[in-house]
């Protein structure tokens, strides 16, 4: 698969065209603006850039601030730190007070790589979640980035934009129609769904074409947007194929898999297999090592596809 | 709780270029009826200090000590300083006040109400399910709340967030922002205080409600927090130390913060905890502890007279 560009690359471009349309777009970051990309922004529009230094929580709270009179705040940082410093600042200045603050986290996943598990937000997805209020974004690749970084701007209200480190294979050609909370049909098949997001959408149409190549024919859904969620793709998943996967580049618990667990168990109960990490820390690695070390490959995929269509009744 | 939050955000303005024809600007008034002298404010002051005590007390909990020290820091920002229009609490050139400190709720909502932001009547739905107003501020349900707060050390941040988006709008109103001297134990403070130094942001105002006490016991024993003056200066902010319950000196240092130029402001106020009340002056144990029935009645025969 084609590699593009990393959804965070697509992020610090997509800021710069939002700052030429609309003055009211700031920018907020915590020392991290060359990695993060804001410092696209920050180049083109220094008076509209805020940087906050080492001090994610107060970031945070200048973004409630800002946002509260009427600007248009995207702030970013590491998904370690965004959420994972400033949880209590997203909590009360944020999702309680329903500001309208943009919380783009990049270097997020196991894929960060060699700078271990301290830099490896594989729970804020999790955290994010927990929170009522916030939507959540996980993008697979540069076009989808850049959608998010826009619809993210013209609503209203508090999201959480899940960007990666590394360049991503690109999914998308440009002609598809993203809409929040409606999930992307990618392949149709009836005997199972894979349902994923970020990276995993990548390694989700891998294993499709492997169970195709098997006789199988599996549905990939990419799950984009996991708060709202789209309920209505995955019940038709359950009760069309029968049994489902879900792929995400995150924790277990809390995660894209227990968002649609949750909705499977309450409409339309099916076999479910799990492609996440278990609740295990990362590690310094490369990325691509990482994804086979913690299970988080098409081949994991597939096996969990032929583990879930064994389930079915 | 439909009210719909403060600030409108996400609602594309159009660009401001300088302070002439700037929205966001004015000499619109503030309240009708702005008190002129000393006395009117030592009125507002006493009838605030009633309303808290009979406020928690109907609520059954809440917090009076922290409250009561921060009667006058209220009442002169609100009723003498502050630029706003309790009958238009989103009009984009008010002055904003964020309660950092927010468990002194019950001195922000007496002191809303009188100003007209909604009727007097709420205060004795305090703390009660399906309540306007909150164990602590909530900006989406009582209007002239800015932000909500009550987890300490947010609120200046957010005041920080305020002061940028002003100056980025070249409008001229105010920041003020109301700080614990327990809530200073919290790092976010020190970061806050840094990025206000940092930015140079001269339309911002903090003051600190030094009453020296906090939920565990003095500042001294807990956690020292001295110098305190020295801390604001050294991150690069104008300090004045006042008397907190004097309004002579209040409304003098408030002014001289208007003036000053390149640094944001903090007001060390020096205060009693429980203030106007015998029983609950310097007493620990009444920073979260409602009056009883009997205590209120006590509270508010001392309450009488200026």
């Amino acid at each position: 698969m084609k590699l593009g560009m990393a959804t965070r690359e697509a992020y610090g471009r997509t800021l710069v065209a939002l700052g030429r349309e609309n003055p009211n777009v700031v920018v907020l970051d915590a020392d991290l603006a060359k990695s993060t990309m804001t410092k696209m922004f920050a180049d083109e529009f220094p008076e509209r850039f805020f940087d906050s230094g080492v001090a994610e929580q107060n970031m945070v709270g200048m973004a409630a601030g800002l946002a509260s009179c009427g600007k248009i705040v995207f702030a970013s940082s590491f998904a370690v730190f965004l959420p994972g410093r400033c949880f209590d600042q997203l909590r009360m200045s944020v999702a309680y007070s329903g500001t309208n603050v943009k919380l783009a986290a990049t270097h997020a996943g196991i894929t960060v790589g060699e700078d271990g598990a301290s830099h490896q937000a594989i729970e804020d997805v999790a955290l994010i979640r927990s929170l009522p209020g916030i939507k959540i974004i996980v993008p697979a690749d540069e076009l989808a980035a850049a959608w998010a970084t826009r619809v993210a701007a013209s609503n209203d209200g508090p999201f959480y934009l899940r960007l990666g480190r590394p360049k991503s294979p690109l999914i998308y050609a440009g002609e598809e129609r993203f809409a929040l909370g409606k999930a992307i049909e990618l392949r149709d098949g009836g005997d199972a769904t894979i349902i994923a997001n970020g990276r995993m959408v990548a390694e989700a149409l891998a294993a499709a074409d492997v169970c195709a190549s098997d006789g199988i024919a599996v549905r990939v859904l990419d799950l984009h947007t996991v708060e709202p969620i789209d309920r209505e793709a995955i019940v038709k998943a359950a009760v069309e194929t029968g049994a489902i996967v879900v792929a995400e580049e995150h924790l277990l618990n809390g995660g894209t898999g227990s968002a649609v667990s949750q909705v499977v168990v309450e409409e339309y109960p099916v076999p479910i297999e799990f492609v996440a990490i278990r609740q295990c820390h990362g590690q310094s690695g490369d990325p691509d090592g990482l994804l086979r070390a913690y299970g988080l490959t098409a081949e994991h995929i597939v096996s969990a596809v032929q583990k879930a269509i064994a389930r079915k009744r | 709780m439909s009210l719909p939050y403060v600030g409108q955000p996400g609602t594309p303005t159009e660009q401001l270029t300088d302070g002439a024809d700037n929205p966001q600007n004015g000499t619109k008034p503030g309240l009708d009826s702005l008190p002129a002298s000393t006395a009117d404010l030592k009125r507002i002051a006493l009838e605030l200090r009633r309303q808290i005590v009979i406020m928690i007390g109907k609520a059954g909990s809440g917090h009076p000590g922290g409250s009561l020290s921060a009667v006058e820091i209220v009442t002169s920002l609100l009723f003498a300083v502050m630029r706003h229009d309790p009958a238009n609490p989103k009009w984009p050139g008010r002055d904003r006040l964020v309660l950092s400190k927010g468990h002194a709720a019950p001195v922000l909502y007496a002191a809303l109400a009188t100003a007209g932001y909604f009727p007097k009547d709420w205060l004795n739905s305090l703390r009660k399910i399906g309540s306007p107003l909150q164990g602590h501020p909530y900006a989406r349900s009582t209007p002239g709340v800015e932000i909500s707060t009550g987890s300490l050390g947010q609120g200046l941040s957010v005041a920080v967030g305020m002061a940028l988006a002003g100056r980025l709008d070249r409008a001229d109103y105010r920041v003020y922002a109301v700080v614990g001297d327990g809530e200073s134990d919290e790092g976010q403070i020190w970061e806050a205080a840094m990025a206000a130094g940092h930015y140079r942001l001269d339309n911002l105002v903090g003051i600190l409600d030094y009453n020296g006490l906090q939920i565990d016991g003095p500042n001294r024993e807990v956690m020292n927090v001295e110098p305190l003056a020295d801390k604001w200066r050294s991150f690069g902010w104008h300090v004045q130390e006042v008397d907190g319950h004097d309004f002579a000196q209040l409304l003098s240092a408030l002014a001289t913060a208007a003036d000053v130029k390149g640094q944001p402001s903090m007001i060390v106020a020096r205060t009693t905890k429980g203030k106007g009340v015998s029983f609950m002056e310097n007493v620990v144990d009444f920073h979260g502890k409602a009056p009883t029935a009997e205590q209120v009645e006590l509270a508010l025969r001392e309450l009488i007279d200026v």
